[in-house]
């Protein structure tokens, strides 16, 4: 009676998401304010909504902040190459098409350097689910200008501010094929919770976009407060607007930013197309072989 | 594996370097292609495209070939053998997941066919000049395995024991063949492979760990989706997988990856050694200047000259033991090669100063004459 006492004690005292976190590694390296813990919250939030057979749920990561987050997902969870995650999910996922298969990574990893990859995994409709947390800028390497800083934030190499017009990722996304595309901030945990679940019931490639604040670097170099005022920020300047043509999605310096579920459609998947080649293709079976002596 | 074996084909066949290459790397169980298209390796696509509905097999063209390697290593890592195929300039892009393979452990053939460089270079050409990028080209400290094909029946062999050395060692492996291999066409024997197989844990699924090695250096695999709930990194790492961020972990990490080839390099090495016991001068060669400088060597013989030849199969880890063996017994070591010198520098390090070395090197709008090699035989 007494063991049985403490064992719900102990069981109640747990957090919910401890299953799905490497406590091991446990303090995490994110700084104070960051966004990305949240993105995770989210993203264990909708796998226990999904009930999904854990299992089969793979996560790939390539390098920076957001990199970091395969490492701390308890599933089989790769931390590969600056910008490859999505070619090395793109194997696996043809590997073996029974696995639900996460690329987690950051703006300036998918969308900058993988650029090329993202295009294409989108082309081909590769079924997975893309999250991509952007916080305006190379935060791991030092707070270095990146493919989505503002005009005319400051980062560490754009001293004067940055001339560079910014990526829209929502209409990257569409443009290239995306059959799901969905972006919210670090502060719309729960309508980001959904979208990643409604990603994982679209077959196809699903793009989620959270902004998500950079307090070490970012928020502090443009003299933006910390971690919490830009979740002020996201609070007042953050306009749900869904189906919004992707083409009005840029990000201006501290002015509004669009939020919702901007593309949701059906493509046949990657999969879905080979199966069909190959079960139509041509085989050269033993007797067929012209070339046998 | 047996039902792997379906569609498997058995008997003699008439096929190019770049075709047996296929079917060897079908007969060993590689189930995913990927590749982007590069001339002169493309028949290996062609060919396995074709015999993808046999085999049940994955094929993709990937955007370039640095995520052409990474959906290779992705693909392995589903329990899948995976294979890639390329010529210098694709090399050179996948070089960065060479390393990335090499650090993950993650089983893979990549084959080479090599033409004229540097860039773009001569396409349509035979070359070796990718030897020492593929030795060196990853950033960091690594081994890795490099098998040479001189025929189409040795492009079907070797791409068989590529794949049982990269299950074996868990390492990437390179097969460094070249145009003339590649476009060769020959009658090549197809029987059932002997396979080597990977080494999967078996214990309990919380007490694995990704890179607790056995005895033999190698740690035993487990394919995503099974429940072990694995964590892998490119980055310096424990043997949990997990990343750690000091000198201890990196010697402890890197030091093994280096022994887990270096040791077994007898084990690994293959050579071919044709009349070299009363040899004065050796030629050593590799790829397509093998089968040149062996004829060479036949002509030299009819002249009464004591030559002999020694083919390298086996590039990486470099046959350096019986190299120095063989300086210590002949006059000249000839190295025939088709670049500038690369090999050769091996050869003159491995050869300590025992023997004379001389470089017979032929660009790619040639391969060997064998007279080249024969002169050169005459003249020392």
């Amino acid at each position: 009676m007494e063991a049985s006492k403490t064992l719900t004690i102990e069981k109640e005292q747990r957090h919910p998401m401890d299953e799905l976190l490497r406590m091991d590694r446990i303090p995490h390296i994110w700084c104070p304010g960051c966004g990305i813990g949240a993105a995770v919250s989210a993203f264990a939030a909708a796998l226990e909504k999904l009930e999904f057979d854990l299992d089969k749920v793979c996560v790939v990561s390539g390098i920076g902040c957001t990199g970091r987050v395969a490492g701390y997902i308890k599933l089989d969870s790769f931390h590969t190459t600056h910008g490859r995650a999505i070619p090395f999910a793109t194997g696996i996922k043809l590997g073996n098409p029974d696995l639900k298969v996460v690329v987690f990574s950051g703006d300036g990893d998918l969308v900058s350097i993988g650029g090329n990859h993202f295009i294409h995994a989108a082309r081909r409709n590769i079924d997975m689910v893309v999250i991509c947390v952007n916080n305006f800028i190379y935060a791991m390497t030092g707070g270095q200008v990146a493919p989505t800083t503002p005009i005319p934030a400051y980062t560490t190499t754009s001293p004067f501010g940055n001339f560079e017009p910014p990526s829209n990722i929502p209409r990257l996304a569409e443009a290239a094929g995306a059959v799901y595309v969905a972006r919210w901030t670090a502060l719309h945990l729960r309508r980001l919770t959904e979208s990643i679940v409604e990603a994982f019931q679209r077959p196809g490639f699903s793009v989620v976009e959270v902004i998500s604040p950079c307090s070490m670097y970012y928020s502090r170099i443009n003299k933006l407060g910390e971690g919490i005022d830009m979740l002020r920020f996201y609070h007042d300047n953050a306009i749900i607007r869904h189906g919004e043509p992707t083409e009005n999605l840029d990000i201006d310096y501290q002015k509004q930013i669009i939020i919702g579920r901007f593309v949701d459609r059906e493509r046949p998947t990657f999969m879905d197309s080979y199966r069909k080649w190959l079960s139509g293709a041509e085989s050269i079976s033993k007797e067929k072989v012209d070339e046998k002596n | 594996m047996k039902e792997n074996q379906k569609g498997v084909l058995e008997g003699k066949y008439k096929l190019s370097g770049n075709q047996a290459c296929a079917e060897g790397a079908i007969s060993a169980g590689c189930r995913f292609l990927g590749y982007h298209p590069i001339t002169p390796s493309f028949e290996i696509v062609e060919r396995y495209a074709q015999r993808c509905g046999d085999v049940d097999g994955v094929l993709i063209q990937m955007e370039d070939e640095i995520s052409v390697l990474a959906a290779v290593l992705g693909a392995s890592w589903t329990g899948r053998k995976a294979i890639t195929v390329t010529s210098g300039p694709g090399l050179s892009l996948m070089l960065e997941h060479v390393g990335l393979g090499v650090m993950l452990e993650t089983p893979c053939v990549i084959v080479d066919v090599q033409r004229g460089g540097p860039s773009e270079g001569l396409p349509n050409s035979p070359g070796s000049g990718d030897v020492m990028q593929a030795r060196w080209g990853s950033h960091g400290d690594y081994e890795l395995i490099a098998l040479s094909p001189n025929s189409p029946q040795d492009m079907f062999d070797l791409t068989i024991e590529a794949f049982n050395f990269s299950e074996k060692y868990r390492t990437p492996v390179l097969i460094m063949a070249d145009e003339a291999v590649g476009h060769m066409t020959d009658e090549v024997v197809i029987s059932p492979p002997e396979l080597v197989e990977r080494k999967y844990y078996r214990g309990p699924k919380e007490k694995y760990l990704p890179y607790k090695w056995d005895k033999d250096l190698i740690p035993p695999m487990v394919d995503i989706g099974q429940g072990y709930k694995f964590h892998v990194t490119g980055l310096t790492h424990d043997e949990r997988g997990y990343p750690v961020m000091d000198e201890y972990c990196q010697e402890w990490n890197v030091h093994r990856l280096i022994d887990k080839i270096r040791l077994y390099s007898d084990e690994i090495v293959r050579i071919e050694e044709e009349e070299t016991e009363d040899a004065d001068v050796v030629v050593v060669s590799y790829g397509i200047s093998s089968q040149d400088a062996q004829n060479a060597v036949k002509r030299a013989r009819e002249d009464g000259i004591k030559a002999g030849s020694l083919r390298l199969v086996t590039i990486w880890p470099f046959p350096e033991k019986q190299v120095t063996e063989l300086a210590r017994k002949v006059k000249t070591l000839i190295v025939a090669e088709m670049n500038y010198g690369q090999i050769f520098y091996e050869v003159e390090r491995c050869s300590r100063g025992s023997a004379n070395t001389v470089l017979i090197s032929r660009q790619p709008s040639q391969v060997h004459h064998h007279e080249d090699i024969l002169e050169a035989i005459k003249k020392v």
